[in-house]
């Protein structure tokens, strides 16, 4: 192919693309298959093929950029594909949020007879009074307590508004070419990224254990967990992603002036960090 | 580079199913998202001829209600999802960078996976109908193509159509993403924004739109799987939800999908007019905002879908008034098109008879829509056979057409032949005719109050069924003309010149027709 010195590059014929569609084929088929009464074993083979899918496309990718066959307008397309994937993902978030607002500005007030609701409320459900937080007219799940804002949400809010502060950190590190900087930088913020996961899941435990707020404990359980759960696993991959970072920071990739991979690690972080800012006080504070 | 590199480098094309499965080539994956399309066209077509054939006349002959109602859903889903989405992604994989003069796509791996997520995806969709062995008991999604809960929760198989459409949008967003950073990354020297031709500003704007609504789909759909199989309550009232919750955030998505299904159509017909008609586009700027007004547009307008679930009068009378506005900046997209072809020298070769038609037939769609806009008068259409006439003017006459018209234009440059000219003008006047026969009587059968997705009607709906029914079995036959037609044309034909048609302009006709393997390999400069 055409990849002379200063060219764009453009990659050989790939089998990693195709090796993803069935990994993904079969992780999501599989988890269908299991929902169907079957056993979980094609989820798990799905996986596994995406897990090697991974490290083998990142691999080449890897393996590529430290070769120097990218040049600089490369790194843009990379830029460029990190900054829109990022926006997807908080239409994704967006949708979600867009929903709990849906709930608690319109369709719970319409539930207790707001607007020109009154004669469905007096026929439906007339002993339902509009509130927040509502597990609904059906009092679904049973009753339960929230989550207090100013507790461990609390504590989170600080360890990722932390975690943002030590990643910029490692960048002016990696910047500066001061290598130990940008580990000890990528070092705390992973620490602090799987301190929050830690803490979310102790938090699980107990609004579980203690306060039966459950995921099936009507539409507030629903929109609490999809929100915080889905934000969680953002929080995890994130977290992988700057071990990657970390482990490659320690093996001497990267330098002061390319280092994309890293860049797009620290901006998927700040993104997480955002959407928990939108959690906390829509979520945990607003309620 | 220098010539020798090119030599070197110039390797032979891959040969056998490896060089489809793992290609990193615009041509090849383009090649194979416009053949996928066309052949989930003929299904989806398929389902449609079985709806018409129930249709055909009153009471029940040919289908039983579930298997008719499989058939809607899976018309409209296949036909949306798996036949105008891909096939316009095709002509951007061939097109853009061909229109920009870039080597490849920005990232030719990715590329790959985009296309080979959709045959998985269709699998995943269409399986469950085969599920019990035979057609009649079939297992596949029967709650129409919008999937409005609470029906569409009660489908014991949901869980594979919400994987299927995480597959198709976890697709689209990485093609929108492939085609946004081609088009801001990789243009030729001295090719501004302002400079680009038509269809790929359309194409920039409808990436920006599907990667903005796709994650919106799956959103929904995610709470659609956590609402059956894990006890949520979002579109449950019971538990505080709201079954309307799911059709604002599905429209959300779904009215800009219909321009995301659209605006490249208008960017191949603002190709194809100028280079018949002999004059540079009129307006290229408007022509630009225009669509840019209509992609914000269309994220405020969502509910003009849901006039009759029960909104309060303020959002009645918003939505109305958002809606009617879209049909400023398309006026001034129609107003465009007419006014370059005024005092044009007009030839009508083949893909000029498609974008006058597209012009002509849109715009009746166009204005269907804007009645349907109308909030006091939807009432009275809404879930009619009138909305069932307006959204097929603008996908079949509209979003189909557009892409006929494409193909037609770039089919030479793509094989290196032309085309026949005598069953391209059948299959064009068998289309054309075909499809008014059969959506034409529509509006009068919705008017008359005969509602959608229903499997029988009263005796007095019978002729104009009768007359929707002759036509889309013409269309749906007519269509293998076109196939016919492409097989004969990459097998041989009349040498295409580099240039095709007289009044081309662009990149793309710069180059030998058929389009050699590695394109502008070097930049070529756009004054
Ligand atoms: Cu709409």
């Amino acid at each position: 192919m055409s990849q002379a010195a200063g060219g764009y590059y453009l990659p050989e014929p790939s089998k990693w693309p195709i090796i993803g569609s069935i990994g993904l084929f079969l992780m999501t088929g599989g988890f269908g298959l299991y929902l169907m009464g079957m056993s979980m074993i094609t989820m798990y083979i799905g996986m596994a093929v995406l897990v090697y899918m991974l490290f083998g496309w990142f691999g080449t990718v890897i393996k590529e950029s430290e070769g120097g066959l990218y040049n600089d307008q490369v790194d843009m397309s990379f830029r460029m594909s990190m900054g829109w994937f990022i926006f997807s993902e908080v239409m994704f978030f967006a949708a979600f949020f867009g929903a709990l607002y849906y709930i608690r500005v319109f369709a719970d007030p319409w539930l207790g007879g707001a607007g020109n609701n009154l004669m469905t409320h007096d026929w439906l459900y007339p002993e339902y009074t509009s509130t927040w937080p509502t597990n609904g007219p059906g009092n679904v799940g049973g009753d339960f307590q929230t989550m207090g804002a100013w507790g461990i949400p609390a504590i989170n809010t600080l360890i990722l508004l932390t975690s943002g502060a030590t990643v910029t950190w490692a960048h002016w590190g990696l910047k500066k070419d001061n290598r130990s900087q940008l580990i000890l930088g990528l070092f705390l913020t992973v620490a602090l990224g799987f301190l929050f996961v830690g803490f979310q899941a102790y938090e699980y435990i107990h609004a579980y254990n203690d306060l039966n707020l459950k995921l099936t404990s009507g539409v507030y359980g629903s929109t609490f967990y999809m929100l915080t759960g889905f934000h969680g696993l953002h929080v995890t991959i994130g977290a992988i992603m700057l071990l990657v970072m970390l482990f490659r920071s320690m093996k001497g990739h990267f330098t002061h002036e390319n280092h994309f991979a890293f860049e797009a690690a620290a901006w998927y972080w700040h993104f997480v960090d955002v959407v928990w800012l939108g959690l906390f006080i829509f979520v945990y504070w607003l309620v | 580079m220098t010539a020798t590199t090119h030599e070197e480098h110039h390797d032979e094309i891959p040969t056998g199913i490896k060089r489809w499965l793992f290609t990193t080539n615009h041509k090849d994956i383009g090649t194979m998202y416009l053949w996928f399309s066309f052949i989930m066209l003929l299904i989806g077509g398929l389902f449609a001829l079985v709806i018409r054939a129930e249709l055909f006349q009153p009471g029940m002959q040919v289908v039983d209600p579930n298997f008719f109602n499989m058939m809607t859903t899976l018309h409209g889903l296949v036909m949306v999802f798996g036949a105008i989405m891909p096939a316009f992604v095709g002509l951007a994989n061939w097109q853009i960078p061909l229109m920009v003069g870039a080597p490849d796509m920005a990232l030719p791996r990715m590329n790959n996976w985009s296309f080979w997520i959709l045959p998985f995806a269709g699998f995943m969709l269409l399986a469950p109908m085969f599920v019990g062995g035979n057609f009649a008991s079939g297992q596949g999604p029967a709650f129409g193509w919008t999937f409005y809960e609470p029906l569409s929760g009660q489908y014991d198989k949901l869980v594979f159509f919400v994987f299927a459409v995480h597959l198709l949008g976890f697709s689209s967003i990485m093609g929108s993403i492939n085609i946004i950073a081609t088009i801001l990354n990789m243009r030729a020297p001295g090719m501004t924004l302002m400079k680009m031709p038509m269809f790929v500003w359309t194409w920039l704007i409808t990436a920006f739109l599907l990667i903005a609504v796709m994650p919106v789909l799956a959103g929904v759909v995610t709470m659609m799987l956590t609402d059956k199989y894990f006890g949520t309550s979002f579109f449950d009232a019971a538990g505080g939800g709201d079954p309307v919750l799911f059709q604002h955030v599905f429209w959300f998505f779904g009215h800009p999908e219909v321009y995301i299904m659209i605006l490249p159509a208008f960017g191949v017909v603002s190709e194809i007019i100028p280079t018949f008609a002999r004059k540079k586009l009129f307006g290229y700027a408007s022509m630009v905002y225009a669509t840019a007004s209509i992609a914000f547009l269309s994220f405020i307008v969502w509910a003009h879908h849901m006039f009759t679930v029960g909104m309060p009068v303020a959002g009645e009378l918003y939505f109305m008034y958002a809606t009617v506005l879209i049909a400023v900046p398309t006026g001034v997209k129609v107003f465009n098109w007419i006014s370059t072809m005024y005092r044009g020298s007009m030839t009508y070769e083949i893909p000029m008879l498609w974008a006058l038609c597209f012009v002509i037939l849109f715009t009746i769609g166009g204005f269907s829509g804007l009645m349907l806009g109308v909030a006091p008068a939807d009432f009275q259409y809404h879930d009619t056979y009138f909305v069932v006439a307006h959204f097929h003017y603008v996908l079949v006459s509209g979003s189909l057409f557009g892409l006929f018209a494409g193909v037609y234009y770039w089919l030479p440059k793509w094989t290196g032949n032309m085309y026949s000219n005598g069953l391209a003008q059948l299959h064009f006047w068998l289309s054309t005719i075909a499809m008014n026969l059969t959506f034409f009587p529509m509006h009068f059968t919705g008017l008359a109050g005969m509602p959608r997705r229903y499997a029988d009607y009263p005796l007095q709906f019978t002729e104009f069924n009768v007359m929707s029914s002759v036509g889309a079995f013409m269309f749906g036959f007519s269509q293998l003309i076109f196939l016919w037609l492409v097989i004969k044309t990459i097998k041989g034909g009349e040498k295409a010149t580099d240039r095709v048609w007289e009044g081309s302009h662009g990149l793309e006709w710069t180059i030998p027709s058929p389009a050699p393997y590695h394109s502008f390999t070097t930049a070529p400069e756009v004054k």
